[in-house]
């Protein structure tokens, strides 16, 4: 299929699937005639050509497919004579509520977050279920049934397609709809190198959805950050493994294989919601990597500035996650020793004590203190611990280079 | 993320349970199969033949040295395991806590580190 093609269906999904639920309700059913619409589109269209209202075309083919699914149905025999009774016109509603609208529908409180995640990237994203399968190295049919289950959560618990909600329960929703596309773009970017090829797609995903929320909501800050952050993220892509799928660290990458541009804009858009904007976790996330982003070499990081802005985030967003990495830059402003302090507090949290991560830092701040033996011995037991075989590798190696 | 659910069997053990008891554990697994396959956690799973059916295969100087019976001889062996793909880790050990075995041997539960196939 043409990236033009696919490019078009991605965009032309969540309009789509929004006509037909508006015309006909069942989201679940309607998300499922889509689907095979948009199959329909990428087999004929390369072929015969993109017709000349790409979108009324996937209209028609999705309301025909409702009607054959309807009509296995003889209870339904009158919904389906009212499918064919519908002339399909092309309203022009507001696409951009639509995809608000279906993102918080397919974020519903009753899914669980990897629920939520593979539903968006069908519903919303119009990647099919064999490509959402793919990315999340799983069987088709195993994806193909945890998306219908999800839907039927969704009915379910009453989750409707209709206007966003308000007030207090959007904001909530929203923050669910960010951190969603946050574990996307997440998927996507912790991929090993080896499963790099399918699951690239997702960060360009997460990106391409957060970019049309954005322009849904210019003047949330929070959007903006996600945004900026998983810009100054990608923007790093090219320099954190080698070609033989070994990592490299962010002091030892080679910066000039960042990509300018997309540094560039993460770099603005994190600062016009830094100064126009309410503060929120993913804006100081953002300008913690803009910091690194605009450091020359590793050697001019601005560590005490990453320092303060992670001793902001503790406050608004205190996690384990956001201690370790305090800890590190703790460690680079005032000594190894004032890192390894803070590391403590994280010694009794269950959560974290067996994570891989800690033992990792333990190391690297070890090493700074010159404990060679301490340093080697976290190394290995951060190795031991590591689910990623790439990481695994690279704690194997930093405890062999420690003679 | 996925998880190897991996069964042991005592023989001892099976072969003190009731017919009842035993026909229960096997109509637990279809169960437990018909729910993990609905909500999309199932991958594959398989049962194995006894350890007197297994072979040990070693290459020593590029010659294969092939031996009858289970690498270790032990009381527990693995008789079968369940491929999951679960939310977390606590998710794994619920559906272990499910397994029908579990009530009369133990279910080991190990994270998957790196996955390929025809299918995935």
């Amino acid at each position: 299929m043409s990236t033009e093609v696919e490019g078009l269906l991605r965009e032309l999904a969540p309009q789509v699937l929004a006509a037909l639920v508006r015309r006909h309700g069942q989201f679940d059913a309607c998300e499922d005639a889509v689907q095979e619409a948009l199959l329909a589109a990428a087999t004929q269209w390369p072929v015969e050509g993109v017709p000349d209202n790409p979108r009324a075309w996937l209209v028609t083919v999705g309301s025909r497919r409702l009607a054959d699914l309807w009509r296995s149905d003889s209870a339904r025999r009158r919904r389906e004579e009212a499918v064919f009774a519908a002339e399909v016109e092309d309203v022009e509603v507001s696409a951009r509520d639509d995809t608000l609208t279906l993102l918080f529908l397919c974020c519903h409180p009753a899914l669980t977050p990897a629920s939520q995640v593979a539903l968006t990237v069908r519903a919303v994203g119009g990647l099919t279920t064999a490509q959402v399968a793919r990315a999340f190295l799983v069987p088709e049919a195993t994806m193909a049934q945890r998306i219908s289950r999800s839907k039927a959560k969704i009915k379910a618990a009453g989750g409707r397609f209709s206007a966003p909600p308000v007030g207090a329960e959007r904001v909530e929703r929203l923050r669910a709809v960010l951190h969603v596309l946050y574990l996307i773009f997440n998927e996507g970017y912790t991929a090993t190198a080896g499963e790099q090829l399918v699951r690239g797609e997702l960060t360009g995903e997460a990106v391409r959805l957060t970019r049309a929320v954005r322009e849904l909501l210019p003047a949330d800050g929070e959007v903006a950050g996600l945004l900026a952050l998983m810009l100054l993220t990608e923007a790093r892509g090219a320099a954190r493994s080698r070609p033989d799928g070994s990592l490299v660290p962010l002091a030892e990458q080679d910066r000039s294989l960042w990509d300018a541009a997309g540094i560039a804009e993460g770099v603005k858009l994190v600062s016009e919601a830094l100064s126009t904007t309410q503060l929120g976790p993913y804006q100081v996330q953002a300008a913690i990597a803009a910091v690194h982003a605009e450091a020359p070499s590793a050697a001019e990081t601005d560590w005490a500035e990453i320092a303060g802005l992670y001793a902001l985030l503790a406050q608004m967003a205190p996690n384990p996650m956001v201690t370790l990495n305090h800890a590190v830059a703790v460690a680079m402003v005032r000594g190894p020793e004032a890192g390894l302090a803070m590391l403590a507090e994280l010694e009794g949290d269950d959560r974290v004590s067996e994570h891989h991560r800690v033992a990792a830092v333990r190391a690297h701040l070890l090493e700074m203190a010159g404990d060679v033996v301490g340093a080697k011995e976290a190394y290995l037991a951060a190795a031991r611990l590591t689910l990623s075989m790439p990481e695994q590798r690279y704690l194997l190696g930093k405890a062999a280079d420690l003679a | 993320m996925k998880y190897l659910l991996m069964i042991y069997m005592n023989d001892e053990t099976w072969a003190g349970l009731s017919t009842r008891e035993r026909d229960a554990v096997m109509a637990g697994h279809d169960e437990f199969q018909r729910l993990t396959r609905e909500s999309g956690e199932l991958l594959d799973t398989h049962a194995l033949g006894g350890p007197s059916t297994a072979a040990v295969v070693r290459v020593r100087d590029g010659e294969p040295v092939v031996t009858d019976g289970p690498f270790v001889e032990t009381k527990e062996y693995l008789a079968g395991y369940y491929l999951m793909d679960c939310e977390s880790r606590e998710r794994a050990l619920e559906l272990a806590a499910m397994i029908p075995d579990s009530r009369h041997n133990a279910t080991e539960v190990w994270p998957v580190m790196f996955s390929a196939g025809v299918d995935v």
